[in-house]
């Protein structure tokens, strides 16, 4: 399946990528050729396979429901680039 | 005196504790390497001070408990370090300082190592020549206009060029396997579940592994020893026991069966490389392995379902990187347009390809089409594996499909890029633990590798064979220190 620049621009926005004009053609192509690659699987019929789900065979660990650690809040905030004491800030989201 | 830079990690460890010499001898040769070599750019940030402090300090304190007891160590910028720069190849992370240090990084320091510097990768770890690193490609000591291979390509460099006496990559399709087997430097990609991903900048959650790169197999056995083991704070690392792969290490491989998957003899595969492969099964059998012809049916379909598992599960782990916690950030009107430039300004192009490839194949509609195909496809593959696993010990094939290539020779032509890595996406997709190991060179003189798989959390059985391998093929890293 070929990625026109609709597509393109669609999927760009749910990735939340801006792109330019030039950016977007270029990227119809090498998406294209890349889809064009993975579409080699259809080939194989895969309708009575039970897909993947982990890869190791060992169930999951459970652990009693407790704090460990806690009041990093000055750690959290280290390397936001813009805060406000205890908050992140970003640019005014309601009017 | 020979320059102990070029001694072995395992030497340089036994030397220390021997008082051959100090570590901080040790860590000024390898800095004077380092500060050297500019033009392969191996290294993104430089803790030299720090390594010559921490030496110093080892020196006095004489504590020689640990495996790695005053050995400097350079990782790749992929690992989370307390309070160092940690970029994962990508200006979006430019200026990011972690809090807190990697589980593997942290198993190092507690055997003994400490920091020498930062390693080069490409951009989150994807890519196979190290060219989408926002901090410029990495050169390949064996040569000034040849890639290292990628993603852990300033590992390798750095490795094969004796600014490391070993250091520490990540593998998410064959990002330690093939720059090692681009550099003649051996690479282990562990079980999945090996080694904990806790701190690691994550790619792909379900295909990452950490593991060791080294100058030969024993020092890879010692390095995974180091930073193998259970983690608590990794729900995917698995709990059982690790083994002492040094011990237990030996080049007798006398009835242990080796398949050969035919579907590895691909098109267009160059003479040498088939050749060598030959040399591998003969050197296998004259330490007393059995060879068996296998079938890996599957193979064909793993590269394909690779891009888009991997894809779609970066482009859930990079949906962090949104301009607010940490990182770079970019002017917007608003929210979303601040979103929209921070990602469009802070990624590469390989980067938004596979995020938006990511996207695509996990958009509604699409879901069934592609990523579920894919899971059932990477079963299948999983299936061939276990199948030969009944009949076989290990499984060798070549590392890649080429020798280094130059710079440039690849970078506009993503899907030539992605076929590099044909030998050792499998493993990956199947979690198996795989090692690359150098059997020879090419008519160009650039080193070649030779990939053993295993059976799940089997790493001594594949590391015990490319020390056969090794002992006979005798390979010799021949490099002309061309860059300092």
């Amino acid at each position: 399946m070929s990625i026109d620049k609709d597509t393109v621009k669609h999927i760009s926005k749910l990735a939340r990528i801006s792109l330019d004009e030039k950016k977007i053609s270029s990227l119809s192509k090498d998406l294209s050729s890349i889809m064009k690659f993975i579409e080699k699987l259809n080939e194989l019929n895969t309708d009575k396979v039970t897909p993947l789900t982990s890869i190791i065979n060992a169930s999951l660990k459970s652990r009693e429901d407790e704090v460990k650690d806690g009041k990093i809040r000055d750690q959290i905030l280290k390397n936001s680039p813009e805060k406000n004491e205890e908050f992140f800030v970003v640019p005014k989201v309601v009017e | 005196m020979t320059n102990i830079s070029e001694f072995s990690l395992t030497k340089l460890a036994s030397g220390i504790k021997k008082k051959d010499f100090t570590s901080e001898e040790v860590t000024k040769t390898f800095i004077n390497n380092s500060k050297k070599s500019k033009k392969l750019n191996a290294y993104i940030t430089e803790c030299f001070d720090d390594a010559i402090e921490s030496a110093k300090n080892f020196d006095k304190k004489k504590d020689y408990k640990g495996l790695l007891s005053g050995i400097p160590i350079a990782v790749k910028d992929l690992f989370c370090t307390k309070n160092i720069k940690t970029t994962a190849g990508s200006k979006i992370l430019h200026n990011f300082i972690p809090t807190y240090e990697s589980t593997v990084t942290n198993k190092l320091w507690s055997e003994g190592a400490f920091l020498l510097g930062k390693l080069n990768c490409d951009e989150f770890a994807m890519g196979s020549s190290n060219e989408t690193s926002f901090f410029g490609n990495v050169i390949n000591p064996f040569g000034d206009k040849l890639v290292p291979g990628g993603s852990s390509g300033g590992s390798a460099s750095a490795l094969a060029a004796d600014l490391t006496p070993g250091t520490v990559g990540t593998d998410t399709g064959g990002s330690i396997r093939q720059p090692a087997s681009f550099t003649g430097t051996v690479g282990l990609k562990p079980t999945y579940g090996r080694c904990s991903r806790w701190g690691i900048v994550a790619f792909a959650s379900s295909l990452d592994q950490a593991g060791p790169m080294t100058k030969n197999v024993e020092d890879c056995a010692l390095l995974l020893q180091a930073m193998a083991g259970y983690d608590s704070k990794d729900s995917t690392s698995v709990d059982i026991k690790v083994e002492n792969y040094s011990s237990k290490l030996t080049d007798k491989a006398k009835g242990l069966k080796i398949g050969i998957p035919k579907e590895y003899r691909v098109d267009n595969m160059p003479a040498e490389i088939d050749k060598l492969w030959k040399k591998g099964i003969d050197f296998l059998k004259d330490a007393g392995a059995i060879i068996k012809n296998i079938s890996l049916p599957h193979t064909k379909y793993a590269l394909p379902s690779y891009y888009i598992v991997a894809p779609a599960e970066a482009s859930s782990n990079l949906a962090r990187y949104d301009g607010v916690k940490y990182g770079h950030r970019s002017k917007g009107n608003n929210l979303v347009e601040m979103y929209e430039n921070t990602r469009s300004e802070g990624f590469g192009d390989e980067v938004k390809r596979r995020i938006l490839i990511g996207t695509y194949v996990l958009s509604s509609g699409y879901y069934d089409a592609y990523y579920l195909k894919a899971q059932k496809i990477r079963q299948l593959i999983k299936n061939d594996f276990d199948k030969v696993f009944y009949d076989v010990d290990a499984i060798l094939t070549p590392s890649t499909p080429s020798a280094a290539f130059k710079i440039g020779e690849k970078k506009d032509d993503p899907v030539s890029m992605y076929l590099n890595d044909i030998f050792t996406v499998p493993v990956n997709l199947a979690g198996l633990p795989a090692i690359s190991v150098p059997a020879g060179y090419d008519k160009n003189n650039l080193p070649l590798g030779l990939q053993l798989v295993g059976k799940p959390f089997d790493e001594q059985t594949i590391l015990n064979l490319a020390l056969a391998i090794e002992k006979r093929a005798n390979f010799k890293r021949k490099i002309n220190v061309w860059w300092n």
